[in-house]
């Protein structure tokens, strides 16, 4: 294999390591405030066991994603450095705003959110944890701002190669940006309401009755049944948002070779690239004119367009596009169907009473986000190639002239520390949810009711 | 923008500067959480959890400084931030994997179940192992020009071992003002032990530098260069004499002078990369290309200077917040 190639696969393999944490640390930390909130508002304990349920495994998912990421920032350099030289006029600004705005505030607040609760007041802590949310969402910001210019690149000049910046409000609010942004936000909402009603259904399974078990049951199913319609709404602008400004990422996305009116909705194809055309095709008729076109004879692009004059295709490839997309759409109506029939069984049964079958299903659905959320990402990364800034740059120009049997020897040690990692990651968060149902306490503390009995608790402690 | 005269020279100085001090702070707060790391062998099983206590609510925000250096390096000037990396290919994913597992051993040793807390002690250990021997590398290869020649990498294995040391030295002079008790009396001997490390990373560099580059060789024996020069090494040899006078006294009643050690190797790391600093300006690939000829256009860094001016200060303001709150003998951790 070639260094391209696995410098590529080195990427793809730490970003998608990297994405799992974020996708769930971002809404977590918005969840984590609302428990805190909800126990200042009326000083329920089950609202506090629920937060110092949770905040563990936000702890665990942060640690893993800040590693990750410094891994990133330092792989443009040793793999990409053609990227910086590129557009580093660009990307630079981004990324150093997503540092100094985003990355210290998480970092310091987090500690205090963390460990500080016996050593600050309460609305200093309910102010950390509100700091360190705020600092996820706006590093997910500033780094979706400069992915969505990759993809629809705005406010630039060109001279000899380099992009020089001419406006920053274009730059920044780029024609794809506001959908990524929704897109993922909500993509990290659901990701977090499966992962909640997930391992709260396993700790019902497991026989754990208590109150914050219930509510946070209740909470994953109703977040993720109201989250659900708004991202099959929001993925449907994107699409047509892609269709504007990326065809031939649509077109792979669709299966669909010629440019013509009344295409199918394919809900099964094998792509060939070689024969250009699709292999047992199952599909809807006039679906995907329908979708994109909002009309039956809505003329769709096809792959055919986007072929040079000697054959070499200038679309991505089309088979991983075409089964990315169809990963995350299913993903995305399972959740759909399960969340709805949660909520409806929570609205007769109660939390308590939810078949068994449903929690066994939730159970299942627990990391369900990250399938989704890596298929989704797959589906627009791989349907930028070859460009890796559409129109300027491509992938090749950028990659580094580092010997493959080194890129090949980092990219096996990365996969063997990412393997172990993801299996620890997913094996301690069960182990915490089995700790807890079996009624060990998470905290020996009494904590006041906000503003009342903390002169009665103080000779307490 | 012409306000301090042409931009294309205040700018890259400007962020020259600020990416020296990143990496300054970095390598001293990074390099107290990794020295502590790298003393977890050294100590007993009830001693570990108040080891990771003494750093676990700083650890992260002390490796954003290097995400910030790596940062400014990268956008201020891309060009070599391309070449270093790329020459540095095989120790900065050494360093990456040990960041990695140094970084999650902190949540897993507490979180996984408790049969596996050696096993993750020991990542932690490893982890801080890896990343401050392939920094201590890195440091070297830099000296040396980036060119891998036997020699230039057997003086990176050098530096390797001494800047290890030194962290342990800083991580253990962190651990002195930060416990109390029998633990604190360990780590008295931990950072006379370290000693040596301090002392002959900075000799080694500094007798390798001027012998590299005949540039540099000018601007430390020249004169009147050599008078601007000797107050480092003068006060170098200050700080490291109060430190060995010191630490024969400590622990002294009522927890005094605590801190001293702390300062005292802050201030050695402080005048080390002062006096390389001084060596290598204005080159940031050594002797190859300039801050001035690796810089990003100047309308891109004003934009993030604008920024830095304003945000900056917040950063100093709450970092130094989350220092006061957890100020005092380090204790349990615990998020309730």
């Amino acid at each position: 294999m070639d260094t391209l190639l696995l410098s590529r696969i080195q990427f793809g393999a730490n970003i998608s390591f990297h994405i799992l944490f974020p996708t769930i640390t971002i809404a977590l930390g918005w969840v984590l405030l609302f428990f805190k909130l909800r126990f200042n508002a009326t000083g329920e304990h089950k609202w506090m066991e629920a937060y110092l349920f949770w905040v563990k495994v936000f702890a665990l998912s942060f640690a893993m994603g800040v590693v990750s990421g410094i891994t990133m920032s330092f792989q443009f350099g040793t793999n990409w450095p053609g990227f910086m030289e590129a557009v580093g006029n660009i990307a630079g600004p981004l990324l150093a705003y997503e540092v100094l705005t985003a990355f210290f505030l998480e970092a310091v607040f987090l500690g205090i959110m963390l460990f500080g609760a016996r050593k600050v007041p309460n609305w200093l802590h309910t102010t950390a944890t509100f700091l360190v949310a705020f600092g996820t969402t706006m590093s997910a910001f500033w780094i979706l701002v400069l992915n969505s210019w990759m993809h629809t690149p705005a406010g630039y000049e060109l001279r000899d190669g380099v992009a020089y910046a001419t406006d920053w409000w274009a730059i920044i609010f780029n024609p794809s940006m506001p959908y990524r942004q929704a897109h993922m936000l909500l993509a990290s909402g659901l990701t977090v309401a499966f992962l909640i009603a997930g391992i709260s259904a396993l700790r019902l399974l497991w026989g754990d009755r208590k109150e914050s078990v219930k509510s946070t049951m209740r909470f994953g199913v109703i977040l993720g049944a109201v989250l659900i319609p708004i991202q099959i709404f929001a993925g449907d602008m994107h699409g047509l948002n892609t269709l504007e400004h990326q065809p031939q990422k649509v077109a792979a996305m669709e299966g669909n070779w010629e440019t013509q009116g009344n295409v199918p909705l394919l809900l099964f194809a094998i792509p060939d690239e070689e024969a250009r055309e699709n292999r047992m095709e199952i599909g809807v008729p006039n679906g995907a004119s329908l979708i994109l076109k909002h009309k039956a004879d809505g003329v769709v692009p096809g792959l055919n367009d986007f072929v040079a004059e000697d054959g070499t295709p200038l679309h991505p490839p089309v088979a991983p596009v075409f089964w990315s997309f169809r990963i995350m759409v299913g993903t995305g109506m399972a959740m759909l169907a399960l969340s709805w029939a949660g909520a409806y069984m929570l609205r007769r049964r109660g939390a308590e009473h939810m078949p068994k079958l449903m929690l066994f299903a939730f159970s299942g659905m627990a990391f369900s986000g990250w399938l989704a959320t890596l298929a989704g990402w797959y589906t627009t990364e791989i349907g930028r190639q070859p460009w890796l800034v559409q129109g300027v740059l491509t992938t090749k120009q950028a990659v580094a002239d580092v010997p493959a049997p080194m890129v090949l020897s980092t990219l096996i040690i990365y996969l063997v520390v990412y393997a172990a990692l993801i299996f620890a990651y997913m094996g301690t968060v069960t182990y915490l949810a089995w700790k807890a149902s079996r009624g060990e306490p998470l905290s020996t503390r009494k904590y006041p009711r906000s503003g009342e009995a903390e002169v009665a608790a103080i000779p307490g402690e | 923008m012409d306000l301090f005269g042409d931009p294309n020279v205040w700018l890259p100085f400007t962020f020259a500067a600020l990416m020296g001090v990143s990496i300054l702070i970095y390598v001293v707060l990074d390099g107290f959480d990794l020295g502590v790391g790298l003393l977890m062998p050294l100590s007993e099983d009830d001693e570990k959890d108040r080891l990771v206590a003494s750093i676990g609510p700083f650890w992260d925000a002390n490796e954003t400084w290097l995400v910030l250096a790596i940062g400014l390096l990268l956008v201020a000037f891309p060009v070599a931030h391309g070449v270093i990396l790329t020459a540095l290919y095989l120790p900065v994913a050494v360093m990456l994997v040990g960041l990695i597992l140094r970084g999650v051993s902190f949540e897993f040793r507490a979180k996984a179940p408790i049969t596996q807390k050696p096993f993750w002690n020991a990542a932690f250990f490893t982890g801080s192992l890896m990343a401050s021997m392939s920094q201590g590398f890195m440091l070297g290869m830099y000296v040396m020009g980036l060119t891998w020649t036997l020699p230039h990498v057997i003086f990176a294995m050098l530096t390797a071992v001494f800047l290890t040391v030194g962290y342990s030295c800083i991580g253990a002079a962190w651990l002195i003002a930060k416990t109390d008790g029998r633990l604190q009396e360990k780590a008295v001997g931990w950072t006379k032990g370290g000693i040596w490390g301090l002392l002959l990373g900075i000799a080694a560099i500094s007798l390798a530098t001027p012998y590299v580059s005949p540039r540099i060789f000018d601007k430390w024996f020249g004169f009147p260069e050599l008078l601007y020069l000797a107050p480092l090494p003068i006060l170098s040899a200050g700080l490291l004499a109060f430190l060995w006078w010191k630490l024969k006294r400590l622990p002294m009643e009522g927890d005094r002078f605590a801190w001293t050690p702390f300062a005292a190797i802050m201030g050695l790391f402080t005048l080390s990369f002062g006096g390389m600093a001084y060596s290598f300006y204005p080159y940031v690939v050594p002797e190859k290309l300039t801050i001035y000829e690796a810089a990003s256009a100047p309308e891109s860094l004003i934009i993030i200077l604008a920024g830095t001016v304003f945000v900056l200060p917040a950063i100093l303001a709450y970092t130094a917040l989350s220092y006061v709150i957890f100020r005092g003998k380090a204790t349990e951790l615990r998020y309730d």
